[in-house]
């Protein structure tokens, strides 16, 4: 296996904050890794600063075999790493059909951007009936579709989500990590922050527990299930 | 004088450079939430680029001929300040307190006004722009100037131009996405500083145009000319509803045949005859923005946001 994603010693701060303290880990290509944990363990501020949208104040980011110090966020797209951001951000007063054409915005493949775009309604058909709709009348969870929908549009060789479970009913929950193994089974390697440990843990091969900045437990997702401590804090057992 | 169809003529031609003018308030303040107080002396220097142009084309070549090249010398000055203003004096305080560059707008404005004052040639009266010759053409009840025909086919042309590249082209669309969300935007692989200048650069071509305009409307230029324009144009964005680009056209056009009608018909109102005549224009141009912002804050068409750019 080739390794996608390599993250050594990260330290992101804001201001004199430290939100992530020197966290190291990798993706291999093919796998889901997930970093779980409570609010404020700087899970969002690790992503935000793989796609380029923060300054690391310390470390080293490889993606595919290219350091990514310095790299401006619009060209780390474009290297084949998307981002779906916590709370969707999709672009509420355009269409869905142009929240997935703004995916592709670095593609000039105009057939192949249809083809992928017929993808995205096959893969959530709501979105295919709505395509003409502002996406900022969408539900919650269908927001979160498009999200998904358009950070695959770059065909990413990393794709990167981001609580994207977050305010969802269960049900919709459920339909949102389905697509998610789907992904996984059709090959996609993914990178998973989420405040759902359960949901996270059981799809995920490796997972990587936040805590205030740390990494403090890592593991296969499967251990990391079973693991006591983390079913204490995480999965709400006593 | 004082018909209806001529007053609304006035109107119209007064309103579309407003309306030109305003696109480029709307747009920036669309994108990075800043009111470039400077847009008015853009103008300004896009009405001197185009008069430069034109001293320099030889005797007796055809106004007709030579506006073109007086638009393009006039979009080359307009553009060159607006993106130097927003490389050099408005990106270092992206991030900053919102006052920060709103005062450097201000100074930027008379930097700008002083320079062409101190440096070209004979600039400290109004300089004589040139003239169509020729009488007025008598359409449906009103006459209009031969130079004015400029603004009535300039105003839709730009404004198509714009609709067409805000929604169909690509980079249009990475506009609506920077404006709508930018760090969103930047995942999508929008370069949003470029787009930042696109928003600047085509304020200040439409500006200049619209300079174009106001030199064979007035027959002249001056180094002041972008104080009153540029608040004027600044009513008419917020009027329309700032940030929408359409808002920023029918905005200027509402404000320029309000300002006609009550230059016309004031005196007429029993009780104020006092208030007639275009001494007091301005006076009802403010005063219409006032009662937008006390009636309707968001704007004429600020409701509909799916159209912002």
């Amino acid at each position: 296996m080739t390794t996608l994603l390599e993250v050594e010693d990260l330290k992101v701060a804001y201001g004199k904050i430290e939100a992530v303290k020197g966290i190291s880990f990798s993706v291999e290509a093919g796998q889901v890794v997930t970093l779980i944990g409570t609010n404020g363990a700087g899970k969002t501020t690790t992503l935000r600063t793989l796609s380029g949208l923060l300054k690391p104040l310390a470390g080293k980011i490889t993606f595919d075999g290219q350091p990514l110090h310095g790299v401006p966020a619009h060209k780390i797209v474009a290297l084949g790493l998307a981002h779906s951001p916590e709370g969707r951000h999709i672009f509420p007063r355009l269409t869905i059909t142009e929240n997935l054409q703004l995916g592709a915005y670095l593609r000039d493949d105009k057939a192949g951007i249809e083809k992928d775009i017929q993808r995205a309604y096959e893969l959530f058909p709501i979105l295919g009936e709505r395509r003409k709709q502002a996406a900022g009348t969408l539900s919650g969870g269908e927001q979160q579709m498009l999200a998904m929908g358009r950070a695959l549009m770059s065909r990413p060789k990393l794709l990167m989500l981001d609580e994207p479970s977050m305010g969802l009913s269960p049900i919709m929950m459920q339909k949102i990590m389905q697509t998610i193994s789907e992904l996984k089974a059709q090959g996609t390697t993914i990178l998973l922050v989420e405040q759902n440990a359960q949901a996270a843990l059981s799809l995920a091969d490796h997972g990587h527990v936040m805590e205030v900045g740390n990494i403090v437990l890592s593991g296969t997702g499967q251990n990391l299930l079973h693991d006591e401590s983390v079913r204490k804090a995480y999965l709400g057992e006593d | 004088m004082n018909e209806l169809p001529q007053q609304l003529a006035n109107g119209l031609i007064l309103g579309a450079m407003y309306g030109l003018i305003a696109i480029g308030y709307t747009m920036v303040y669309g994108i990075v939430q800043l009111i470039n107080f400077a847009h008015g002396e853009i103008f300004m220097v896009g009405g001197f680029g185009a008069l430069t142009v034109s001293l320099w084309l030889p005797e007796g070549f055809s106004l007709l001929a030579a506006i073109p090249l007086m638009i393009i010398g006039g979009v080359i000055v307009s553009v060159a300040v607006g993106t130097a203003a927003e490389r050099f004096a408005y990106r270092p305080l992206r991030g900053a307190p919102r006052l920060a560059p709103l005062i450097t707008a201000i100074g930027l404005s008379i930097l700008l006004q002083q320079a062409v004052w101190k440096w070209y040639p004979e600039a400290k009266k109004d300089r004589t722009f040139p003239q169509f010759s020729g009488d007025p053409v008598h359409i449906l009840g009103a006459d209009i100037q031969r130079g004015d025909f400029f603004l009535i086919l300039a105003a839709p042309l730009c404004m198509l131009a714009l609709a067409y590249y805000v929604n169909k082209t690509r980079t249009g669309r990475g506009m609506q996405a920077t404006a709508q969300d930018p760090d969103t935007a930047k995942l999508m692989g929008i370069n949003t500083d470029r787009i930042i200048v696109m928003a600047f650069a085509i304020g200040a071509a439409f500006a200049a145009v619209a300079a174009v305009g106001y030199g064979l409307h007035n027959g002249q230029v001056g180094f002041k000319m972008g104080f009153i324009m540029g608040l004027k144009a600044f009513t008419a964005a917020v009027l329309g509803g700032i940030g929408n680009i359409y808002g920023a056209m029918l905005g200027g056009i509402v404000l320029g045949v309000a300002e006609a009608l009550a230059t016309g018909y004031m005196a007429d109102v029993p009780g104020m005859e006092q208030f007639g005549g275009g001494a007091w224009k301005d006076v009802w141009a403010f005063a219409l923005l006032i009662l937008v912002l006390l009636l309707r804050p968001q704007g004429l068409l600020g409701e509909r946001v799916a159209d912002r750019a």
